[in-house]
């Protein structure tokens, strides 16, 4: 059951920094003059997410 | 900006191609030698002791843990160990003193002490005899027992046999009050160990290179860098124009500049000391739990000691919504300043673990599909195919270690940030 | 629970905690007075300096095209003093010369009207004396014809008297 949530986990946050990702190559297209602020923004969002998805895998690991 | 980007990615490949060939050699024959010597442990008497227990089978999941793990010695090449002090206090016994070599490699016992595996581990059992003893072996047993949540769960436990008689073995004390496995046993070990050792290292490096750097700045007052200076200056102003002057504004940072500096320094030396794969290097120093653990509790100690009236106030007390909210707010925040250090330990932690998990599983293929070296043709296919996997994942490893040590510092400085902001407008809170 | 069991990397070691608190302490302690204070320092002085040698430059470059407009105002002020000066030089020296010109005229007048009395008067000078003179020999003249004539006839005595009758100065 732990190793199916820390999979699920793993799952949200691909999704999760996929987006970031997307959005950001996005914005950076738009604007390459705030590619410094994007990317600087984009890895500390990425970091968040992928922060919550440990969370799981962390708690998923101790659950069993 | 883009310069420097580039500074770092082209040093980051210059390190990779350098420990990348490394790690092909040098694991392969740590893990050799591993396996080996999984296998001589296997047979011993005893309870567990008198049983043949035969392991030739090569077991890629606790060789892998075998070497993310701390040690009492460090490996260096097929039977070389470099010996490390261990400084153990057990209540009631007190404070032992010793060199790791003393153990003989496992085969003898000290005041109660045995080498298990590279950790010492102790012989709660009064009965034991004190001093140097001979012993046979170490041997271990899987047995059902209760865990902290009372459910029946299989533990390993290790036993040293002396005489043909089992003594079980206590490992160290760890924090996790019985949650993650551990608890605490009979003795605490305040040795210094292979993460303790390179952690030493990386810290002597970076008194090194800082010294060195500064020396520069004394002598080319007024004038351009050079040397090593120039290297390192990139970074300096990469860590204040991008971590610490945006998070913290322009009023406070130059107060943690050199707080988010060592911490940055401190993980990306450790994180890349890891990545080399031969001797001073290697050792899982930041995807440690206890050292994540300690370097997030600084993180937490140093943004809530410097939180002014208003962060404490958008704690307990937000301030512009309605009161009925802030009663389901104020818990949440509460949570969040504990929950904040918590995710920065989990995230360096896991991160680093995961990469040296990885790739010693890659060096791992070898074995697997080389049969334990029956396979020979299976050997140079786990050889090639591990090989370049493991190429790619060092080349990861390095953004990561980089993207890690960034991450952590960037976040300590928008917590400490958050801290040290003065809200003027009501409206202009979040 | 899966490969827990073995997992110890997740369990806080208290001497691990222990001595990466001490070393980070240290190396905190140390590295923050010795070297990332001083290079942030050093750096920030530096940026002050070049901060300072671009103003410095600025003001320079102000000054020298201050300095350059002063020039330009003197050197203007110079020309028009020139100038000024040459007209002056000029009118002055145009009524020194009408002046002269007056002066000689002036003289030149003098000289002549001088020049005309001085001729009139030596004119009538001359004509008196040369009037005496024919007078006095008209008078010897007179005297020996006489003298022939007297001792010889009455006829020429009476002719030498209407004569010198007929001498009257005009």
């Amino acid at each position: 059951m732990g190793a199916i949530g820390a999979g699920i986990a793993a799952l949200g946050a691909g999704l999760g920094v996929g987006l970031i990702g997307s959005r950001a190559m996005e914005a950076i297209a738009r604007q390459p003059e705030a590619v410094s602020l994007i990317q600087r923004n984009m890895i500390l969002t990425a970091a968040l997410v992928e922060g919550a998805a440990l969370f799981g895998i962390v708690v998923g690991m101790l659950a069993k | 900006m883009n310069f420097r980007y580039a500074l770092i990615f082209t040093a980051s490949l210059f390190i990779s191609a350098f420990s990348l060939q490394a790690q092909d050699h040098g694991s392969s024959h740590e893990q050799d030698h591993s396996a080996l010597s999984h296998e001589e442990h296997g047979d011993h008497e005893g309870s567990c002791c008198g049983q043949e227990e035969h392991s030739t089978e090569y077991d890629p999941v606790s060789t892998v843990m075998h070497h993310i793990a701390d040690a009492n010695e460090f490996h260096i090449w097929k039977d070389v160990h470099m010996p490390l002090p261990c400084i153990l206090y057990a209540p009631g016994q007190g404070w032992s003193f010793f060199m790791s070599s003393k153990f003989h490699h496992g085969t003898l016992a000290l005041d109660g002490y045995v080498l298990n595996h590279g950790r010492v581990n102790r012989v709660a059992d009064p009965s034991f005899p004190k001093g140097e003893q001979h012993i046979d072996g170490v041997c271990h047993e899987a047995r059902m027992v209760l865990d902290a949540k009372g459910a029946e769960t299989e533990k390993d436990f290790y036993f040293v046999c002396l005489d043909g008689k089992p003594y079980q073995l206590d490992p160290p004390s760890t924090l996790d009050g019985g949650v993650l496995g551990g608890g605490l046993t009979s003795f605490y070990d305040f040795s210094i160990t292979k993460n303790v050792f390179a952690m030493i290292l990386a810290s002597i490096l970076l008194i090194l290179v800082f010294s060195a750097v500064r020396k520069g700045y004394a002598r080319n007052e007024g004038k351009a860098p050079s040397g090593i200076q120039s290297f390192f200056e990139p970074f300096f102003l990469f860590v204040k124009d991008e971590v610490t002057l945006p998070m913290i504004g322009e009023k406070h940072y130059e107060r943690f500049q050199p707080f988010i500096m060592t911490l940055f320094f401190f993980i990306l030396f450790c994180n890349l000391l890891g990545l080399i794969p031969f001797f001073p290097g290697s050792a899982n120093i930041t995807g440690n739990l206890g050292v994540t653990l300690t370097l997030a509790v600084f993180a937490f100690i140093i943004t809530n000691i410097n939180g002014n009236k208003d962060y404490w106030e958008h704690i307990f007390w937000m301030p512009g919504i309605p009161a009925w909210v802030k009663f389901i707010l104020t818990p949440i925040e509460i949570l969040s300043v504990f929950i904040k250090p918590f995710a920065l330990m989990i995230r360096l932690f896991a991160n680093i673990s995961a990469g040296h998990i990885i790739i010693l599983s890659l060096i791992g293929l070898i074995f697997v599909f080389g049969q334990n070296g029956e396979n020979i043709g299976g050997v140079f296919a786990g050889g090639i195919v591990g090989g370049l996997f493991t190429a790619f994942m060092n080349l990861i490893e390095l953004l990561v270690a980089f993207l890690q040590a960034f991450i952590f510092a960037i976040l300590t400085a928008s917590y400490i940030g958050a801290a040290v902001e003065e809200h003027h407008h009501e409206e202009a809170h979040h | 629970m899966f490969f827990l069991v073995d997992f110890n990397v997740i369990k806080p070691d208290p001497g691990l905690i222990f001595w990466t608190a001490l070393i980070f302490l240290l190396v905190w302690g140390f590295l923050g007075r010795t070297a990332f204070r001083p290079i942030q320092n050093a750096l920030k002085k530096r940026e002050e300096d070049i901060q300072h040698a671009l103003d410095e430059a600025k003001r320079a470059r102000e000054e020298v095209a201050g300095l350059k407009a002063d020039n330009e105002k003197l050197l203007a002020e110079a020309r028009e003093e020139r100038s000024k000066i040459l007209k002056e030089a000029k009118e002055v020296k145009d009524a020194i010369i009408k002046e002269a010109k007056e002066k000689a005229k002036e003289e030149a007048q003098k000289i002549v009207v001088n020049a005309t009395q001085e001729i009139e008067n030596q004119r009538m000078a001359a004509v008196t004396d040369l009037k005496n003179q024919a007078g006095l020999m008209a008078l010897e003249i007179a005297e020996k014809l006489i003298r022939k004539e007297l001792s010889g006839d009455s006829a020429n005595e009476a002719f030498v008297k209407t004569l010198v009758n007929e001498i009257k100065l005009n």
